[in-house]
């Protein structure tokens, strides 16, 4: 076969992308206080900027426990996009401020993933992030990016946690005071920290039964002050306990019960045991971030284009060490848990498989793969969770992780006896939150992108049949089947 | 220094494959990884197993079926595969290659639209037909990568992870020991499989091997239903529906790069994932809705002609170099047999593969990937 070379690859990606649909000099993702504060600032500076929140999300993401850890308990009223925009903009009087400076201001729009050019990628026009509505999806240029994510709910397995009911901190505060859209009456908390205190004092405030606090730990962990707050109004903090199993029924949970065996009555039981800071888009995109226990665990390490604000950026330090209380934890919930208990809800892994590295179920499991486990493994070196995410699937459902990323970890770090910060972060990517395919797609994608699509490569020579070569057949092949890598 | 009969550089698909058969022949086999067994392009692929180009072909054919089974791990393979065409230009090529199938006996069916459908519940009504291969099928690369790397060490065999290659010793025309940063490991024979490393590695022994690394990428979605079905590639897309439900799709333009560092290097995936999801939400209308979850990129090596490389070299003489040159995934069951022929007989015993010789390109010009256009953007 005779191959004109033009020292051109048709099927390369080279020149094939669109422009960025539109450009800011700063884009902020989150519209929390300190993501309104940036944009703003960088309006009254005289920067073009985008301000983007993907709140309110709709009812079906929601659902899936994007992106905080809801539960299942809101009420119909968060299917209502309109009234939930306008409690958006209620709870946000400084979204106006920010909006009369100049900001331009996108809610109910994500951003699912930022791009640019680095190692093992050249060929981006310029850095961009991929936003995302209810119908679309496109790309926005910018000079700066500032990240204000916040921090997502950490979740915690035991038995009987995969029920409506079970739910976390951020998301119970944030149905209560911006969209007064919570389903439960009676909530006990898990954990006795700031967090678990602040989320206990606002459910009280807000009418909402709470029927106690319990602390793995042998004291009250917060501050001083918000455990007298707490006293005051009459809820109980039990401590040196863990929930043993949450019991209900269609409706989800009905009541807990402790490991000193008393049954606590309540319809929903809310993990506040810590945030995790919302790195997804950092780590997606490559970024660099490391481990600050007192911070609430990773963080970006900070670069001139990409900054953090809030608490993506880490939690307020307070000398807390949120690692090794969160391990706490996961010790006393793993000593309780049973063989069956799940930890992936989306992937139904349980306990024992996870720790067994076993497949699913539908697949079989001949002697050689039972006799296979995590401890067999480690013989092979270090714990990694991305390598256990793709043998057992936990993690791998279509709530991206965010349910059992975090505790996946802290129990590998836990049966491999290792120290937390030596199980490698499992890799984010994009979309960093689930997008149809049909918003995600690019519908007017340029034609350059289409005249270099091939399947693979679309090298002539490498799928003529090897019968073939030599033959008449080879360059008919080639004719039929290559509009031309090389002309 | 450990002794050991072969030493296997680089723990993806294809060396894998080659200790497995090694060990299933008594050969005491060390397999050196630079970091994790299948953590690059063996366990990024779309997973596809039907490489009818290829002489390895049926000897492909005829191991998947039963590799569960000698593993002893599951790979999730499942045979059979549907192409589909979403164009009048597509269908007309897809014929073609059918009838290129009839012609050399391998089972085809050739499918009308409300066939397609029945097959491929998810297909579009606006599809022009499909080619039903009764052959080949998919497996899930991940699985399937540690199931080898299970089964080699159910043998005997040993993997050493976390370890690159820094050199090697020579004697007498062979090597005589592979190097790493921690240890040095003596060897009767070497199998260079590290994909993308290879050109640096060999050039350690002097050994020209014209290979080019690029980039390519892929998407997956939450779980769709059960098709009868789940090979379904079409519409310039590859990919596999998963047992789990997942459609996994890549296809594309590639973007090439400069070599490959040996460390575990970032594998950005870019907004290529928005082009992936369109062809797929064209190819698989009734799924449009569902959410892609993740999208990843893998880096693979293609050689000047595209074909793979898989040679038992002259000089040093113990040593066979195999490059399944962007196709090693599928292949491995048969590319692991030809290797560890040439390593222990010097023949592939099952197929006629000189065409993979590594001399086929003595005269490659210096500049074959100026020419080509294979040279990376930086």
């Amino acid at each position: 076969m005779e191959l004109n070379f033009t020292g051109t690859d048709l099927c390369a990606i080279n020149g094939t992308r669109s422009a960025s649909d539109a450009r800011y000099d700063v884009v902020v993702v989150g519209a929390g206080p300190c993501g309104i504060e940036a944009a703003f600032e960088a309006a009254k500076a005289g920067s073009s900027v985008l301000l983007v929140d993907e709140n309110p999300v709709s009812g079906g993401m929601m659902g899936n426990d994007t992106p905080l850890y809801f539960g299942g308990r809101m009420t119909a009223a968060t299917q209502n996009s309109e009234r939930m925009l306008e409690a958006i903009y209620l709870s946000m009087p400084a979204l106006e401020t920010a909006m009369e400076a100049g900001v331009e201001l996108l809610l109910g729009t994500t951003a699912w993933g930022v791009y640019r050019n680095g190692p093992g990628a050249h060929s981006l026009p310029e850095q961009v992030v991929g936003l995302a509505d209810a119908e679309r999806s496109w790309m926005v240029g910018f000079d700066r990016i500032v990240l204000a994510t916040g921090a997502r709910d950490l979740a915690m397995a035991f038995p009987g946690w995969n029920q409506p009911g079970v739910m976390g901190a951020a998301a119970l505060q944030m149905l209560l005071s911006r969209y007064d859209a919570f389903a439960g009456r009676r909530v006990l908390v898990l954990g006795s920290h700031d967090l678990a205190l602040e989320t206990a004092l606002m459910a009280h405030q807000h009418g909402i039964e709470v029927a106690g606090l319990v602390e793995v730990r042998g004291a009250p962990q917060g501050k001083a002050e918000l455990v007298a707050q707490v006293k005051a109004a009459g809820i109980a903090i039990t401590c040196g306990q863990t929930v043993t199993s949450a019991s209900g029924g269609i409706g989800g949970v009905e009541a807990a019960t402790l490991s000193n065996g008393d049954v606590i009555v309540c319809d929903t039981i809310c993990v506040a045991i810590g945030l995790i800071p919302s790195i997804e888009l950092v780590d997606a995109m490559h970024g660099p971030r490391t481990l600050v226990p007192t911070r609430g665990g990773y963080v970006p390490a900070g670069e001139a284009k990409v900054s953090a604000v809030g608490d993506c950026a880490g939690l307020t330090d307070t000398g807390f060490d949120h690692i090794a209380y969160r391990m706490d934890w996961m010790q006393a919930l793993s000593n309780i848990s049973a063989d069956d208990t799940i930890i992936c809800q989306c992937e139904e892994v349980t306990r024992a498989d996870l720790i067994g590295v076993q497949p699913p179920n539908y697949l079989p499991r001949p002697a050689p793969m039972c006799a296979r486990s995590l401890e067999t493994l480690l013989k092979d070196g270090p714990v990694n969770q991305d390598q256990i995410k793709r043998l057992t699937r936990s993690g791998m459902g279509v709530c991206q992780g965010r349910r059992c990323r975090d505790q996946v970890a802290m129990l590998l770090a836990l049966e491999s006896g290792q120290p937390f910060g030596k199980i490698p972060l499992a890799s984010h990517r994009a979309p960093v939150r689930p997008l149809p395919l049909k918003i995600l797609a690019e519908w007017n994608e340029p034609a350059e992108m289409d005249a270099a699509w091939d399947v693979w490569f679309g090298i002539p020579t490498a799928w003529v049949p090897h019968e073939d070569i030599g033959t008449r057949y080879e360059d008919e092949h080639r004719q039929m089947l290559y509009t031309g890598m090389y002309e | 220094m450990s002794g050991s009969d072969v030493v296997i550089v680089g723990g993806g698909v294809t060396g894998l494959s080659a200790g497995w058969w090694l060990a299933r022949s008594g050969v005491k086999v060390t397999v050196l990884d630079k970091f994790i067994v299948g953590w690059e392009a063996s366990g990024r692929n779309g997973g596809g197993a039907s490489h009818y180009a290829s002489p390895l072909f049926d000897e492909e054919q005829r191991m998947w079926p039963q590799m569960d089974e000698l593993l002893g791990y599951p790979t999730e393979h499942q045979k059979g595969r549907i192409i589909i065409a979403m164009t009048e230009r597509q269908w007309e090529q897809y014929r073609f290659v059918a009838e290129r199938h009839k012609r050399l006996n391998h089972p085809i069916d050739l499918l009308d639209t409300k066939q397609v459908l029945d097959a491929v519940p998810l297909a579009s009504e606006k599809c022009y037909g499909g080619v039903h291969y009764k052959f080949g099928g998919h497996a899930n690369p991940q699985r399937s990568v540690q199931a080898y790397a299970w089964a080699l060490q159910d043998l005997g065999g040993t993997i050493i992870q976390h370890s690159p290659v820094t050199g090697f010793e020579t004697a007498g025309g062979k090597v005589t020991s592979v190097k790493t940063a921690h240890a040095t490991y003596g060897c009767d024979a070497v199998v260079m499989a590290a994909g993308p490393q290879i050109p640096q590695l060999m050039s350690k022994l002097g050994v020209d091997v014209p290979l080019a690394a690029a980039r390519a990428e892929m998407i997956i979605t939450e779980p769709a239903p059960m098709m009868p079905l789940g090979g379904v590639d079409g519409h310039k897309l590859y990919g596999r529906q998963t047992m789990r439900g997942n459609l996994a799709y890549g296809g594309g333009p590639h973007e090439w790069l400069d070599d490959d560092a040996n460390s575990p290097a970032p594998r950005p995936s870019t907004p290529l994932a928005r082009n992936l999801a369109k062809r797929l939400a064209e190819l698989f209308p009734k799924a449009a809705h569902l959410n892609v979850i993740r999208s990843w990129a893998g880096v693979i090596e293609n050689s000047p002609d595209g074909r793979p490389i898989i040679d038992r070299l002259t000089n040093p003489d113990n040593v066979v170099v195999a490059s399944m040159s962007s196709v090693g995934f599928g292949l491995s069951p048969a590319s692991g047999h030809a290797i560890r022929d040439l390593v222990m007989d010097g023949k592939c015993s099952f197929a006629d593969i000189d065409m993979l010789k590594l001399s086929r390109f003595d005269d490659l010009e210096a500049d074959w990937r100026e020419k080509r256009g294979w040279m990376p953007l930086a």
